[in-house]
């Protein structure tokens, strides 16, 4: 599964490219490319989230705090001090990361459940903040005014437009993962999750590569948070709770978190599921998040991604 | 009119806070429980307490049943659904890994309280207090008699899980399985039936602790998972597995958060439990009773 091809690459960024085009001659789902801008915000943090806990095998269920850093420190800086939302977007960025590097050093001696619920905790402390400090972030009530981005004067203030923006990041962030994956740092990163030990006896520095690894997922979430609070122009704490941080968990169990693709299959079906499909449910919707959960975990453990190779174990028997 | 001096106070704050800290010690040894026989971290633990809690005013307020019907009625009740996460979510899982194991109880855990805010909807519901809402002043304190049910059942939770686990078979045979499963295999302990035990017997103690809790603070669909953190804050903090350590773990961690609320800031009263555990766990992750050796040779 090391290998990642050209070709579908090139076919998924044809497809993305063709996207809002195709939304707008089909009547009925014109929206979609407004729900898309979203599915590409979630795959940033899931691309990240892939690299972290499929390849490295380093649990987090705290990336929501990371996407509300990015997206307060991008809100706060442009609402209140009227800075360049770009500059600010850079600054959430850097803040996340210093965050991540100061929770990751001590997290991640951590392993399995401890790890876990450290960053579980750290996800709630962070939303804790995000509701109690009203003068900077404006509470429970949240944050509006947030200006939109532009680029050289040119505004993206159009769904479509925005969607390339987004879209644009997500196959950069694909293409720097997938290099990440397929390099020696990739390689360190596997010897990780297999065995730490083995790791370290073969000169693997693995305490720096899993901090690095964490960084490296807390600033796409980060960029995807910044993203988002441009998108809306309006930010409130309850974005960023904990079951957040759960449906990330969602989005790459069940795209399958072995394969980067996972990553994006699996948060565009969740953003699909969040915004369109599930409408009937209302609030009851957890119900099914849960349900798709326990599915994925007791008969996909490598979920979607994983099942050509599912399929080809099963007919190879044969 | 009684007069609050700051030594009241002060001692409000430590008889709520060992009130609270109970509830978290309850919590605790359920995560004990199970983490003893299975090495399983349950996620799903704080949804016990959330059944239990909306189980027992089902019963006692909208059905009606005495007091002494309603609470084992509950137990029980909330102890197959403790069963069922088991053989739902937990055993059919053919290739266990720590993540598989923490998806699966964070699945069983939305599922239940989705199912809760099915039944319940999002209102917060009240129990009437055991033995009436008459306060006690005691030491410039004001203490209501739930207080001391809440303290008395954990003591009682001790009391029969230590007379369980030191002196019955079956409580021996659950030891064994944690100690070495492939051993306890061996003599011809059926660990699977363990394990099913272990879901049930904590999930009883967290319905035991959501009853008594919920004349103090109400009970609603969505209260699980914080005190599910919490509780397993209280574990990390006396020794993840010890239950002498989760009593006391409960205990401090119910003291810093009462005192922290009171004197810094109410706002921030959920951060404090979880700000120890993170010291705790960046610290010192074996915990106050924890033995370091052990935590190293752990599967997970």
């Amino acid at each position: 599964m090391v290998r990642i091809g050209k070709l579908p690459i090139a076919a998924f960024a044809f497809l993305i490219v063709i996207f809002p085009w195709v939304a707008r001659q089909i009547p009925g789902i014109g929206h979609y490319t407004d729900i898309m801008v979203f599915a590409g915000i979630y795959s940033l943090i899931t691309i990240g989230l892939s690299l972290l806990m499929g390849y490295a095998g380093q649990i987090s269920i705290g990336h929501a705090a990371f996407y509300g850093i990015g997206a307060y420190v991008s809100g706060i800086l442009t609402a209140r001090y009227g800075l360049n939302p770009w500059v600010c977007m850079l600054a959430g960025i850097s803040v996340a990361a210093a965050v991540a590097f100061l929770v990751g050093a001590p997290s991640l001696k951590l392993k399995g459940h401890y790890l876990a619920m450290a960053t579980l905790a750290f996800g709630i402390i962070v939303y804790i903040v995000f509701n109690e400090e009203i003068e900077w972030t404006g509470g429970p009530d949240g944050m509006s005014g947030i200006p939109g981005l532009s680029i050289f004067g040119f505004d993206l203030d159009s769904a479509e437009k925005y969607f390339y923006l987004v879209w644009g990041f997500v196959f950069a962030a694909f293409i720097f993962s997938v290099n990440i994956i397929q390099s020696g740092v990739g390689r360190a990163l596997r010897a990780i999750h297999s065995s730490e030990a083995a790791a370290s006896a073969m000169g693997v520095n693995v305490s720096g590569y899993k901090i690095l690894v964490f960084v490296y997922s807390a600033v796409l979430a980060a960029l995807a948070g910044s993203l988002y609070a441009h998108y809306l122009n309006f930010i409130n704490p309850a974005t960023f709770d904990l079951f957040f941080s759960i449906k990330l968990l969602i989005m790459i169990a069940l795209g399958g978190m072995h394969n980067i693709w996972g990553a994006i299959i699996g948060a565009g079906i969740i953003t699909f599921l969040n915004y369109e499909w599930l409408h009937y449910f209302e609030e009851f919707d957890v119900i099914v998040y849960g349900a798709i959960l326990l599915v994925v975990v007791i008969f996909l453990p490598e979920g979607l991604a994983g099942i050509p190779v599912m399929l080809k174990k099963r007919l190879g028997k044969h | 009119m009684e007069t609050i001096t700051p030594a009241g106070q002060l001692f409000q704050y430590l008889i709520t806070g060992i009130t609270v800290g109970s509830i978290y010690a309850m919590v605790a040894v359920g995560f004990n429980i199970i983490y003893n026989v299975t090495e399983i971290i349950n996620f799903a633990q704080g949804e016990f307490v959330m059944l239990g809690g909306l189980i027992m005013v089902l019963l006692h307020v909208g059905m009606g049943l005495p007091l002494a019907a309603a609470f084992p009625a509950t137990i029980i009740l909330v102890t197959l659904v403790g069963m069922l996460v088991d053989r739902l979510a937990i055993s059919p899982i053919r290739q266990p890994t720590v993540l598989s194991l923490i998806i699966a109880t964070i699945a069983a855990s939305i599922l239940l309280k989705g199912a809760a805010m099915f039944i319940w909807g999002k209102d917060p519901y009240d129990l009437p207090a055991f033995s009436g809402r008459n306060p006690i002043i005691f030491l410039g304190a004001v203490i209501q008699p739930q207080y001391l049910w809440v303290i008395g059942f954990l003591i009682l939770i001790v009391i029969v899980l230590t007379l369980f686990f030191e002196k019955t078979i079956l409580g021996k045979a659950m030891s064994a399985c944690a100690d070495n499963p492939d051993a306890a295999r061996l003599v011809g302990i059926n660990v699977k039936q363990m394990i099913l035990l272990s879901f049930a017997l904590s999930a009883a103690i967290g319905a035991v602790a959501g009853i008594v809790v919920t004349p103090i603070s109400l009970m609603e669909y969505d209260r699980g998972a914080m005190l599910a953190i919490k509780g397993f804050g209280a574990a990390v903090l006396g020794g993840l597995g010890s239950f002498p350590g989760a009593v006391i773990g409960g205990l401090i961690l119910g003291a810093i958060e009462s005192f922290g609320a009171g004197l810094i800031s109410s706002g921030y009263k959920d951060a404090f439990a979880l700000i120890v555990l993170l010291v705790v766990l960046f610290f010192r992750p074996s915990g106050i009773l924890g033995d370091i050796e052990i935590s190293r040779i752990k599967r997970f």
